[in-house]
């Protein structure tokens, strides 16, 4: 109504229209960015758009196992990336495989996420005794090597999705804790929180309605980073045997079971979910990278 | 081959080097845990003990017996066996083997300290007896046909190590003497084990002067190795490269493929009215149909062991009728392997009164057989097609078998489940006495009866032929039991697997029943 | 300095022990050893002696009792699988481990720095845009796979190397390894380079960041005012500077290499520990998974503490007991 050029809306929206066009300034990342979202759309919609659903036995027929890309199915419908060794189709299997990836991926960094933002923030506003504890912790945590710490827990653990899920926040948390905990040091030392801690707000107010808004950028940069990183180690957790139940594959199971036919010329059963694996890892860290640097303020100049 | 010439011109001249020997290198799938022939009663252990170590009696390639370090046994009486001992053989350190021998390895068989799985059950019951340096008597409590199979796993040491055979002196060389075919050289342990021709040996020359064995666990990496020339011959070929090898590099490598003595079958579970993983289509508990025999025969029909054979194996098992493959002692010729029949076994569920199907659950192991995990998968798509809600779940075997044996309150947890037995002593009383016989852990029957099948005339009939030492008396009565069994179906045989061993071109294998690799059956061709 | 190490080295003691305890009431609950050991012909009598032999029949918190006890005299257990001392074995395979982390990290630095001062100093160019495209492909390619593609190629196709294994080694001022053979290197080759990808990805992007920040600075643009050559600069005051955060990291980074080497060791059948590892997990090996896990925290404290020491010796405004502030 009135002419004021900043209405927080306006102003939002005009931050975000600036932050669009600087990201899309790299093509390569752009390309990235449809990429990624063409994926997940393909996993979201998998059960629409595939002729088979590998996870049903009944659909799934060993007769049509292993058969070469362009073949065609019993069934009648044609295996465009071949079939696996039980008669799964790729196309299909690798959509599903997806979903399941994805899932793992996004659940563990969701909630790996939260875990380490509050402690990164409980850490940052605390300060003394509990801010070292908490922040010596994470050094150690950081300092174990991601895959030596999910082996281990799914060795004392077993196998499944959600026990995958656990290891994979366990080895996370911390990078969300850490970055958080940076970030939040130097908001809270800007003029805003001691406006706010002047006008008598409730520490918990500052800490999630102020100081969190504020760190959010990078914590995006480092969600799409480690959700990449997720994808990649349960897969390779998968491939030493240790990851997923065998039925339901998700693309590193998909990619360890062709694995023994690749001396074998029957190259398509692990070479396609892999594909899929490297296209989906690799453009979720492109995106990452230019959203780092788009929101990294000292690259800006 | 202008190796050889090579080779044949330096020894003519009597100057044999190492470079110019007559080497092989062999890619194992799986290692020996240890060079102590009594410390671990395991496959890749005896089939290396083999070579260092001489057995009494021998097993040939079809696991027959032959002579070894006996040159004959017979039973003097029901409970009393005379063995000759062979004369003149020398251990690798040049003292001689005699009874003493003899004694002190099966005294110190059963005993070795930390096994994790001793060879005391081949020594359990018998008194040995020196009659003079090469006569022994073998005492049993009771008749008991199985000794010479049973001495047959058992290697024979030196007693002049006596003071120092400790598993780790085993390992280190120190006391691997042996009167075997090669001698220990160097031990690493996931490396490389080297042991070298015992030119002193009292049998069939060594045909390689030195011998390497590497560890190579991941199957496509032990191909990669073959091709690339690393070693000379692999074992444990996947299925799914042997038709490639053949068909594109047939020129270069060759295939050796024999059948083994391990048949992969389903156990049901027939002792519970409410079997866990059984459920009626709305999921709640009904009467465990798997103890109806026309359910379970159903199920036996409705597998295609021919599609599981040429499509999941590809080409590489053999559909099993029973619990053995043909040629071993005791099975039956009147056994015939079940032929798909879809109609037929919806027939016998509807009269069993299922005909709307239930709920079930196949469990398998997916690191444990060739293939095990496929296969499960494979069965949940028939069993699927034949109007049984089926699921899969597959799990690696250190999880798999603790629960299939022995779950929540130490019962077998499973009501379908995919498991394999090889019969180690080569004829059927192995399988019987384990698998079918009633779960008696007082007398050490049924000791894998997973599905706790109960059958006492079947019982009877496998006690009783366990203590007919009469060979035709006790084949007739193994063959009726396993008739017996499988009529009933006590257990659902799929196939027997089929070992493959692959070896750069020019040299030939000859294939083993009891997945034993050893270097003395390979030969140049 | 003294107070540091002290307290570090208390720390690191209540991490093991922590760890330890954890792993060690997490793997005594999963799945059951005996089946993985005894023979399936075995009768219930010889299960019976093997679980009494290994004392699994007595409670956890007992079992846990001995393993304190023994740990405590340097005693981590004997393998249930191989009867030797779980340390013995892990130790016997450490080199094998080591020498493939370490010539790893080499090629990752070699090729690593060189590209990634180049796409520091031309931030635009084209080639520095493929090597940064290239960096991100090096770690999102799945290690194992990356594996059997160069066996694929350097060994079946080409014949070049030998596909798996540990060549011949030679001992060389007291050190056994096989870099020292020329049969040990080419054995080495593709292992090492395909755990080097990983890393080479972060040392480009460690130096190439550096360099841009390190270019900025005022002594950069100070040195180049004076006439100093291009290629002195780089040499002298920007290596020295770019190194800090390069050693840092990879020092971190180095317990990782280890750590991955469990996927680089199984496809190359390559006899370190990670193989090891691996095969007590999936054959529950209890002792040996325990006892690796000890091993390597240990490992990695020690190399955290030498890090942070080399880390204040090269820069000397970090102080080493503000480091845990």
């Amino acid at each position: 109504m009135s002419a004021a050029p900043i209405t927080p809306v306006a102003q939002k929206e005009n931050r975000f229209a600036v932050f669009a066009a600087r990201f899309f300034e790299n093509k390569i990342a752009a390309g990235a960015l449809v990429v990624l979202i063409s994926i997940i759309l393909l996993a979201v919609l998998a059960p629409w758009i595939t002729p088979q659903n590998p996870y049903d036995l009944g659909q799934v027929d060993i007769m049509d196992g292993r058969m070469k890309p362009g073949e065609e199915a019993f069934a009648g419908y044609t295996f465009w990336l071949g079939s696996d060794g039980a008669g799964r189709d790729l196309y299909s299997a690798i959509l599903y495989g997806l979903r399941i990836s994805l899932m793992v991926g996004v659940f563990s960094g969701l909630i790996a996420l939260v875990i380490g933002t509050a402690v990164g923030l409980i850490a940052a506003y605390a300060g003394g005794r509990t801010e070292t504890l908490i922040m010596r912790l994470v050094d150690l945590q950081l300092s174990f090597p991601a895959v030596l710490v999910a082996l281990m827990l799914v060795a004392a653990m077993g196998k499944g999705v959600d026990k995958i899920i656990i290891a994979l926040v366990t080895v996370q948390w911390a990078y969300y804790a850490r970055t958080v905990r940076g970030n939040a040091l130097s908001e809270r030392k800007k003029e805003y929180v001691e406006a706010a801690k002047n006008l008598g707000l409730s520490s918990s107010r500052i800490l999630f309605g102020h100081i969190m808004p504020n760190c959010l950028s990078p914590l995006i940069v480092v969600a799409t980073i480690q959700t990449a990183h997720a994808i990649a180690l349960e897969a390779t957790l998968s491939f030493l045997g240790i990851g997923l139940p065998q039925t339901e594959p998700s693309l590193g199971i998909l990619i360890s079971n062709g694995f023994e036919y690749m001396m074998s010329g029957k190259y398509w059963i692990s070479v396609y979910p892999g594909l899929a694996l490297l296209i989906t890892v690799f453009s979720i860290n492109l995106v990452g990278d230019q959203l780092r640097d788009v929101l990294n303020p000292r690259l800006n100049k | 081959m202008k190796r050889q010439i090579v080779a044949a011109a330096v020894m003519s001249t009597l100057l044999t080097g190492a470079a110019f020997a007559d080497d092989l290198t062999i890619g194992l799938s799986t290692e020996p845990t240890s060079i102590d022939p009594h410390y671990h009663n395991l496959t890749p252990n005896s089939s290396f003990s083999r070579h260092i170590f001489d057995t009494l009696i021998g097993q040939n390639e079809v696991q027959a017996l032959v002579p070894g370090l006996a040159t004959s046994w017979k039973p003097l009486n029901d409970t009393t066996w005379e063995l000759k001992l062979r004369e003149g053989v020398k251990f690798h350190d040049g003292t001689d083997f005699n009874a003493d021998d003899v004694l002190f390895s099966f005294e110190r068989a059963p005993n070795v300290p930390n096994s994790p799985s001793s060879f005391g059950a081949y020594a359990k019951g018998k008194v040995f007896k020196k009659i003079d340096d090469y006569t022994i008597h073998i005492e049993t409590p009771g008749p008991s046909p199985l000794v010479p199979n049973e001495i047959s796993q058992i290697s024979i040491v030196s007693d002049s190590i006596k003071d120092t055979a400790t598993t780790a002196d085993f390992n280190s060389g120190k006391a691997a003497i042996g009167t075997g075919p090669y001698k220990y050289k160097e031990y690493v342990p996931g490396d490389h084990i080297e042991i070298t021709a015992n030119p002193d040996y009292w049998g069939d020359k060594a045909t390689w002067d030195n011998v390497t064995f590497k560890p190579i666990s991941s199957g496509p990496s032990r191909i990669a190795a073959l091709f690339a020339g690393d070693v000379d011959l692999i074992s444990g070929v996947p299925t799914s490269d042997i038709e490639n090898i053949k068909r594109t590099a047939g020129d270069r490598f060759g295939v050796w493929q024999g059948s083994s003595n391990r048949v992969i079958y389903l156990h049901l579970d027939q002792f519970r009215e409410n079997s866990p993983f059984v459920k009626a289509n709305d999921g709640s508990d009904i009467k465990n149909p798997l103890m109806d025999q026309r359910v379970r025969k159903a199920l036996s029909k409705s597998i295609r062991r021919e599609a599981i054979v040429q499509r999941v194996m590809e080409g590489v098992a053999i559909p099993a009728g029973q619990l053995l493959p043909d040629g071993f002692f005791g099975v039956s010729d009147k056994l015939k392997v079940e032929p798909y029949d879809l109609d037929g076994a919806k027939a016998l569920l509807d009269e069993a009164g299922y005909g709307d199907g239930f709920q079930l659950t196949v469990h398998g192991p997916n690191d444990r057989y060739i293939n095990d995990a496929k296969i499960a998968e494979a069965l949940g798509q028939m069993f699927t097609r034949l109007g049984i809600k089926t699921s899969v779940e597959t799990m690696p075997r250190s999880v798999y078998f603790k629960r299939a044996s022995a779950g929540a309150e130490g019962l077998p947890e499973f009501s379908l489940i995919l498991v394999g037995w090889g019969a180690g002593s080569g004829e059927a009383s192995s399988p019987l006495k384990s698998l079918i016989h009633t779960y008696d852990k007082a007398h050490g029957f049924g000791s894998s009866n997973r599905g706790r099948y109960s059958n006492p005339e079947i019982d009877a009939m496998i006690e009783e032929a366990l203590s007919t030492v009469d060979d035709t008396k006790r084949q007739e009565l193994l063959a009726k039991a396993t008739e017996m069994a499988i009529e009933d179906l006590a257990i659902i045989p799929l196939h027997f697997q089929v070992n493959t061993w692959a070896s750069k071109k020019g040299l030939k294998y000859l294939p083993r029943t009891d997945e034993f690799t050893l270097a003395m059956g390979v030969s140049k061709e | 300095m003294l107070a540091f190490l002290i307290r570090r080295l208390g720390q690191s003691a209540l991490v093991v022990a922590l760890m330890a305890t954890i792993v060690f009431f997490g793997v005594n609950v999963v799945g059951d050893p005996v089946d993985m050991l005894v023979a399936p012909d075995a009768d219930q009598a010889e299960r019976a002696r093997v679980i009494a032999d290994f004392g699994l029949d007595k409670p956890v918190i007992e079992q846990f009792g001995y393993f304190v006890k023994g740990a405590l005299q340097g005693d981590l257990g004997k393998s249930f699988i191989f009867g030797e001392p779980a340390t013995k074995l892990i130790l016997e395979r450490l080199p094998a481990t080591m020498e493939l982390a370490i010539v790893a990290l080499l090629i990752a630095l070699i090729f690593g720095i060189p590209l990634g001062v180049y796409a520091g100093i031309k931030p635009n160019s084209m080639g520095s845009r493929a090597i940064m495209a290239m960096s991100i492909f090096g770690f999102s390619l799945p290690t194992f796979w990356v594996g059997i593609m160069l066996i694929m190629l350097f060994a079946v196709q080409l014949g070049w190397l030998p596909a798996t294994g540990r060549g011949d080694t030679a001992s060389f001022l007291g050190i056994q390894s096989s870099i020292f053979t020329l049969d040990g290197l080419s054995h080495l080759a593709l292992p090492a380079f395909n755990l080097a990808l990983l890393k080479m990805s972060l040392v480009i992007r460690l130096s190439r960041a550096g360099t841009r920040e390190v270019m900025q600075q005022d002594y950069i643009k100070f040195a180049k005012a004076k006439g100093l050559s291009f290629g002195h600069i780089v040499r002298v005051h920007l290596m020295k500077n770019i190194m800090i955060p390069v050693v840092t990291v990879l020092g971190l980074e180095f317990g990782s290499l280890i750590a991955f080497s469990v996927v680089t060791e199984s496809i190359f059948a390559w006899p370190g520990m990670g193989k090891l590892l691996i095969d007590a997990i999936l054959q529950l090996d209890r002792p040996i998974i325990v006892a690796y896990l000890m091993i390597i925290v240990v490992l990695f404290v020690t190399i955290n503490l030498i890090v942070d020491i080399l880390y204040s010796a090269l820069d000397p405004r970090v102080a080493l007991s503000e480091k845990n502030s």
